[in-house]
């Protein structure tokens, strides 16, 4: 059914490079302006890019996105000098000059707010994490923090759309979908790129559908939104008194008209769009099985903590596995909780509740069926906050932050850069948005700097002008 | 079929790849530079020997550059990159060729590397002379001799279609089927099916000016307006909510209607242009013209708390430039912001100077507050047509009860009033402490008048502790004061920076020796003012009275504050349970508690406790306005006429006499009001302030205040601007305006801005541009397949006065355009995409048109032109995910649900997803071509989406109610309606299996068949069996998801 030529185009324009995109001639086939059709879905695209064999360590990966901000002097980054400084001016040599969010106005009063969580080792690694994640804590040995994070957006929205895209101007595919095109997806019944989103804890923050888009890439790289109440996926469930059966009548006619249609225009455009109704009509009916966790046994409900089907993050995390094991290429969870401007000792308490059992569950979950190999998970925010108290919470802050990533390729039970005493800045091995999406593109066995697609005259990618593998956390 | 499919697809394939590498493949003998050399310049060398001089590599002082011609061909000391016909001597066919690692070109490390056919191409190109030309999309459009080959029928597109196709041995397509063509030509310039009436009048017509006619009437229709603002608003990212962050709602719905009648009334493009950019500096601007001007309004903004004013200037600084570039220049400046352009000869001054011209936009970076007060900017009242006419009964009646109001007299009730209120505190008895103290180091300090003033360090929370020894007895209620001094913040009364406090709890006790204190507990609490919240964690919605005396049950977060209402006394009045019944002089103790937690410091600064035996309340003077306060005050003979005026017109206001006339009036001003909100919008409009200054930002940092000031300015090497239009109007006089700038985007030297327009306009009518990037006229754009006709339209187009209906109907007159889309399997073979025009292109259409060309069939659509952006359904809890404030969707009942996707409700974060799914951009960014996908989503769109069902139930529901009354008879009107054609023997059988098993299930399963019928508003006709009409249904459901429904052929 594949009538899109990814095939033939990576056998006749690879010639140049071995292995990568295959440079303008492919730019051209897939640009938006060719007459022929964007052709098929996601699903059975194969992709753009060609992997160089043995260098592919993951098949997928699960963001857990932790929006709004979370705190890394409550989470991942202790800071003992930080809390002998509580309630004193934070040093000017610390902030003069630098960025600042809502506590624009109060630069010449600005104070030290010592850590408000005890920090405690996990592990046989030893870890430094937050008494606020015992369950996290459980799987210390499992995961790499990186304490060393810089972004340079200190607002929600735009630094959201780094995150996710390289750049912060609207427009430019999200993480999921260069995946998906470099790649192509593993599962023909579902969209390759899915999202999950669960709020509580803290103030929800606005998340923007462009978080997922694809941006000036084909729209079947999109993610794809799965939602806990209502349709599962827009539009997926027949209209009211059509049984499955009745759809699956309907669309076979469909079929026959177009095929049809075909003999007379011969487009390959129609082909397509009888393909496209198999797959909506595979997603009418996979979708109901995926989300319906009746199959699962007692004890994952019980490793997870949640009877699912309750929209919360535990029982996305358990969704997640399911999609993973369905072949998605790219799932993100977004917790809406983080945003700690005020009253963060108690807002980070019941946030961290809120994610901590289901986030180590999924990692259990994932190894105990041996897919953590080939898996990458991600958890951390847009950016992190200040050292600086804005009354008894923290403001935004992108000088340094902290995630960790823990899966296939990634050493476990490791950790990587730090921040300054304060917890201020990155001084150790920064490690910059474009950085973290150059280590990802290269677990999967891609160059970041190949994987481009040509938009008013120029080859963007992911990385945007940056980016570096971190080869240093990596096994 | 499928391995046809795939023959198609490999022949597809080999082609694009003769044609991306052997530069349109087709006539390669003499090279041409722009077409066949520049690119491959562009592309794979520009990067370090372009215009980037930061990045430039190689050669001579400043790094060798191949994009300007006198540097291409310098002495590089000795040697040459390019010398004219001497490939030995020429350095870069040396190095192209070279196997020397260290010395060829591009470097083995590079990105990009050059092909077999890339370097033959450049090689000959030396050797023929290696003539050089300046861009091509960057000299103006010269007049030349058309083309003397004719086509029968056509007109002078033809000769420039046809001469090619000639050079190439290519037969073109004949003329459509005339049904295909009238649906082609329907879709292209009104969005909307033909009617079966309409194509049979066309069908029928066999005079030579049949197709003229109907091309007249549709360029004369509303609806062509309707058709091209899909496309323009587009370009100008016309939406209804600002895109950042909670994506508010932003009233600019009459820019959209600017828009659509200024297509219909065929508003010359360049004072389309005008007026968009600069209709507020147009000479007495009129409202169509200031609408216009919302223009530049248009952009993303941001109320996100927290959001650098400055930083966010800069972005949309950037996107401004960004998008009037890519819609008239169809140039990529943006890509200069950071550094000079990597291809084109923008530098990174030109990106900065073009910026400048929207320097005087009166903006804000952060529009605080906005998020609930939808102040996003300047705005006007647009009224509807109606309103007039609807105001001017109920004036009558305003005028009328006006008038009897001011006629009665009530002086003598005014005097007995202002007695009344003039002794009304001397109920209340101050309270004198024995002892006042705070908590930390928090002094209170006595002055004179019995109040107290706080002193000392502000600590993050605090409670006052007063005692005094009193007589209880009888009394019935405790006043708080709290009074502005000079010593506190913003003149207090609180403590904090802004001079709010928040009183969380106010406890009183009787105190004993003996026995434990007797706490008093109170039943009422009502203050002066009190503040309004937004946070949804507050289940008061407010700084309120009653949080002070609720024993803090609710938090001891909340309590009585006063923002914004500061500097200035306010009194919180508490009444007791009960009367306090004990005789003789006790020790009272009142705590102030102030433990407020959301943030820090907000303490009371000043204030006074006072009681009373009589019933407590606010001392009603205080709740007067204070200039009537101040008014009363003033001895009553000592009032001049204008102070008696407006205290006796206050009291008119109050007056119990005049009551029932003040409702009456009251309740016609609220009509009157109500009725002009229904037919009055808001639009954002610019308005010009002085400018702000302008800097070249280095590498586009916005906290980098070094660059250089710039002024506004167009591209340094393009033509300059001459005459500025409006010198007198500026602060400095020598400032070039945005008017400035739409004169010169529509001068005729400017060299792209309507070969632009054209080739946009060629793609919307013929499937592809000839020149295919829309958004790129640059050196990484494409040299155009038909060079000579695209000056060509252009010359036309400025010439003819930018009149737009007369280049659509030049190019919808054409043979080229009438021509069939079936392609030979020959032809398809030679030119995959269609670059040669010997047939007409085939695509979906657009978005909005699915939505209109469904309810059109089905007899839903209303053709009402212009109004609110509307609200279609949607599935519950797309906006779940926007906050600030939370969001539900509430689809539009009534003739709204029917309306053209055009007036959609254009929700930048979440757009509808029906729109989205058939590729409608968010219009964050400026966009010039919508990608065409098919993908399964849009299937669902159509299976599934209640418009589309209910859209497909009442086009049954026609056809049952019709006078075909047999199953064939049915069919044939459904396919007449819905395709334009009839349905041949095999889909007449392939849709009668469908309705023979739909009829057995819905009759075993009436009450399904009720459901499906009934999705949507519309009322389900009541003379139909349902079964019948569900079974139905199922066909027209079908008819809607076939793929010709949706493609112009």
């Amino acid at each position: 059914m594949n009538f899109l030529p990814s095939e033939l185009c990576r056998r006749t324009f690879l010639r140049q490079n071995s292995y990568g995109v295959g440079a303008a001639a492919l730019s051209n086939l897939l640009s938006r302006s060719a007459n022929a059709s964007e052709g098929s879905s996601a699903a059975d695209w194969k992709g753009v890019y060609s992997v160089k064999p043995g260098t592919q360590k993951i098949k997928r990966v699960i963001h857990l996105c932790m929006a709004g901000g979370p705190s890394h002097l409550e989470t991942l980054d202790y800071k003992p000098k930080l809390a002998e400084m509580d309630g004193k001016p934070m040093p000017k040599s610390y902030t003069e000059g630098k960025q600042i969010a809502q506590l624009q106005g109060q630069e010449n009063s600005l104070k030290c707010l010592g850590p408000q969580h005890a920090f405690q080792r996990f592990g046989e690694s030893g870890q430094l994490i937050s008494s606020l994640l015992p369950e996290i804590g459980s799987v210390a040995d499992e995961i790499c923090i990186v304490r060393s994070m810089q972004t340079d957006q200190i607002n929600h929205d735009p630094a959201h759309t780094l995150m996710n895209t390289g750049g912060s101007v609207p427009g430019r595919p999200s993480m999921g979908s260069w995946l998906l095109y470099g790649l192509g997806a593993q599962c023909d019944n579902l969209p390759g790129y899915v999202v999950l989103t669960s709020v509580g804890g803290g103030q929800s923050q606005p998340i923007a559908a462009r978080q997922w888009h694809s941006g000036f890439l084909p729209s079947r790289f999109q993610g794809v939104e799965f939602r806990s109440q209502g349709d599962p996926v827009l539009y997926v469930n027949s209209p009211p008194g059509v049984a499955i059966a009745d759809q699956r009548d309907l669309i076979d006619t469909v079929q026959s008209l177009n095929r049809m249609g075909n003999q007379t225009f011969q487009d390959p455009e129609i082909a397509t769009r009888i393909a496209q109704y198999e797959l909506a009509f595979k997603m009418q009916t996979s979708t109901p099985e995926l989300m319906d966790l009746s199959s699962e046994p007692s004890h994952i409900f019980e490793l997870y903590g949640t009877k699912g089907g309750d929209g919360s993050f535990a029982s996305n995390c358990l969704l997640a596995r399911r999609l993973a094991e369905r072949g998605v290429r790219f799932i993100q969870l977004y917790h809406r909780g983080w945003d700690h401007h005020g009253g963060i000792k108690d807002g980070a308490k019941v946030t961290a509740g809120l994610v901590d059992r289901g986030t180590a569950a999924l990692i259990k979950d994932l190894k105990q069926r041996g897919m953590l190999e080939d898996t990458l998970v991600i958890w951390g925010g847009e950016f992190g906050r200040t050292p600086m108290a804005q009354g008894n919470g923290r403001d935004h802050h992108i000088m340094g932050f902290s995630c960790w990533l823990a899966g296939g390729g990634v050493k476990p039970g490791y950790h990587w850069g730090a921040t300054d005493e304060l917890g201020y800045e990155a001084v150790e091995n920064k490690v910059h948005v474009h950085d973290l999406h150059a280590t990802m593109l290269h677990l999967f066995g891609i160059d970041h700097t190949l994987l481009t697609h040509r938009f008013q005259g120029r080859d963007f990618r992911l990385t945007d002008v940056g980016g570096r593998v971190v080869h240093e956390i990596l096994t | 079929m499928h391995r046809l499919a795939a023959i198609h697809t490999l022949l597809a394939v080999s082609i694009i790849f003769v044609f991306s590498f052997d530069s349109q493949g087709l006539s390669a003998e003499t090279i041409d530079f722009n077409r066949d050399i520049r690119p491959i310049l562009s592309d794979n060398c520009y990067a370090c020997h372009g215009p980037d001089g930061a990045q430039r590599q190689g050669g001579g002082e400043h790094g060798l550059r191949l994009d300007v011609e006198e540097q291409a061909f310098a002495d590089l000391g000795g040697h040459f990159a390019i010398v004219p016909g001497d490939v030995e001597a020429s350095e870069l066919i040396q190095r192209i060729h070279s196997t020397d690692d260290d010395f060829v070109m591009p470097p083995r490390d590079h990105r990009k590397s050059l092909t077999a056919t890339q370097k033959k191409l450049l090689s000959q190109w030396v050797e023929q002379g290696a003539e050089w030309s300046r861009h091509w999309a960057y000299v103006a459009p010269r007049k030349q001799a058309r083309p003397s080959v004719r086509r029968a029928g056509g007109n002078w597109i033809d000769a420039y279609i046809t001469q090619q196709l000639e050079a190439q041995a290519v037969e073109p397509l004949p003329q459509a089927d005339k049904r295909v063509l009238l649906r082609r030509v329907y879709f292209d310039l009104v969005g909307l099916p033909p009617s079966v009436e309409d194509i049979e009048t066309f069908v029928s017509d066999s005079s030579t000016h049949a197709w003229e006619t109907v091309v007249d009437r549709l360029l004369a229709s509303p609806h062509f307006g309707e058709r091209l603002a899909v496309y323009w608003l587009d370009l100008v990212r016309y939406a209804d909510t600002v895109g950042y962050h909670g994506d508010q709602d932003v009233s600019v719905s009459p820019f959209r209607d600017y828009v659509i009648n200024a297509f219909n009334a065929n508003k010359p493009f360049d004072q389309f242009t005008k007026e968009q950019l600069a209709g507020d500096l147009l000479p007495s601007p009129t409202q169509e013209q200031l609408i216009a001007s919302g223009y530049n309004k248009l952009g993303m903004m941001s109320a996100e708390g927290g959001a650098q004013p400055k930083e966010y200037l800069a972005k949309y600084a950037s996107d401004r430039v960004r998008t009037a570039s890519t819609v008239w220049l169809g140039a990529t400046l943006g890509c200069a912001e950071c550094h000079n352009h990597k291809f084109d000869p923008f530098t990174q001054k030109d990106f900065y100077r073009f910026a400048a011209f929207f320097a005087d936009i009166e903006e804000r970076g952060l529009y605080s507050g906005a998020n609930s007060d939808s102040n996003w900017g300047p705005t006007i009242r647009v009224p509807d047509e109606e309103l007039a006419g609807l105001l001017q009964p109920i004036d009558k009646q305003i005028e009328a009860l006006t008038q009897a109001y001011e006629q009665v007299d009530v002086s003598s009730a005014q005097s007995a009033w202002e007695t009344q209120m003039l002794n009304s505190d001397e109920t209340w008895k101050y309270l004198s402490p024995d002892e006042a103290i705070a908590k930390h180091e928090t002094m209170l300090k006595s002055l004179e008048d019995s109040s107290l003033l706080a002193t000392g360090p502000n600590a993050d929370t605090n409670t006052y502790t007063f005692k005094t020894t009193v007589d209880l007895n009888g009394v019935t209620g405790f006043r708080l004061e709290v009074l502005p001094h000079e010593s506190l913040p913003a003149q207090g009364p609180g403590r904090s920076s802004n001079g709010n406090f928040v009183l969380s709890e106010f406890k009183a006790s009787v105190l004993s020796d003996t026995e434990d204190a007797r706490p008093l507990s109170f039943s009422k609490a009502q203050a002066t003012f009190e503040q309004k919240d937004t946070d949804k964690r507050n289940p008061l919605k407010g700084f309120r009275a009653e949080a002070a005396i609720d024993g803090d049950e609710k938090g001891n977060s909340l309590g009585w504050a006063v923002l914004p209402e500061v500097g200035q006394t306010h009194q919180l009045v508490v009444q007791l349970n009960e009367k306090v019944g004990m005789e003789g002089r006790v020790q009272l103790q009142i705590e102030l508690v102030q433990n407020y937690k959301r943030s820090v410091g907000h303490t009371i600064g000043r204030f006074r406790l006072s009681a009373t035996r009589e019933t407590p309340q606010i001392n009603p003077l205080e709740l007067l306005p204070k200039g009537i306060r101040e008014l009363l005050l003033i001895d009553s003979s000592k009032r001049n006429t204008d102070q008696k005026n407006q205290l006796s017109g206050y009291f008119r206001s109050v007056a119990p006499e005049l009551s029932e006339l003040r409702s009456q009036l009251e309740a016609a001003k609220q009509k009157r009001e109500t009725v002009e909100a229904a037919h009055t919008r808001l639009t954002l409009i610019t308005r010009r302030v002085e400018p702000r200054e302008m800097r070249v930002l280095n590498r586009g940092n916005w906290m980098d205040t070094s660059g250089e000031v710039v002024e506004p300015g167009v591209p340094h090497f393009l033509h300059q601007i001459v005459e500025r239009s409006d010198t007198k109007l500026l602060s400095t006089h020598t400032r070039a305006t945005r008017l400035d700038l739409a004169n010169w985007l529509t001068s005729p030297e400017n060299p792209l801005t309507a070969r632009v327009f054209v080739n946009r306009l060629w793609k919307m009518l013929f499937g592809v541009g000839l020149s295919k990037v829309l958004d790129d006229l640059g050196s990484q754009g494409e040299f155009p397949t038909h060079p000579a006709l695209l000056d060509a339209l252009a010359l036309e187009f400025v010439e003819s006065g930018w009149n737009i209906k007369q280049l659509v109907k030049l190019m919808v007159m054409s043979q080229t355009y009438r021509q069939s889309s079936i392609a030979t399997p020959k032809l398809i073979e030679l030119d995959p995409f269609n670059r040669l025009f010997a047939r007409q292109s085939r695509f979906r259409i657009d978005a909005e048109l699915i939505r209109d060309n469904a309810l059109a069939v089905s007899g839903l659509l209303v053709r009402e032109l212009g109004g609110r952006s509307v609200k279609p359904y949607q599935p519950d809890g797309l906006l779940r995910h926007l906050n600030f404030p939370v969001r539900t969707y509430q689809h539009d009942h009534g003739s709204n649900q029917y309306r053209r996707g055009v007036y959609t409700h254009w929700q930048r974060q979440f757009l509808h997803p029906a729109l989205q799914s058939f590729d409608a951009p968010a219009r964050e960014e400026c966009t010039a071509e919508r990608s065409r996908s098919n993908t399964p989503l849009a299937a669902l769109v159509l299976l599934n989406d209640p418009s589309y069902v209910e859209a497909a139930r009442v086009f049954a529901e026609r056809i049952l109610e019709s006078d075909a009354k047999t199953d064939e008879e049915r069919f044939l009107r459904i396919f007449l309606q819905a395709l334009s054609r009839e349905p041949v023997d095999e889909e007449q059988e392939v849709l009668s299996k469908l309705l023979v098993d739909q009829r057995m299930r819905y009759l075993a399963d009436p009450d399904a068949a009720k459901l499906v019928v009934s999705v949507g508003d519309w009322p389900t006709s009541a003379r139909l069996n349902e079964v019948e009409l569900a079974s139905w249904l199922a066909v027209t459901r079908a008819v809607f998801n076939m793929h010709e429904f949706i493609t112009r052929n």
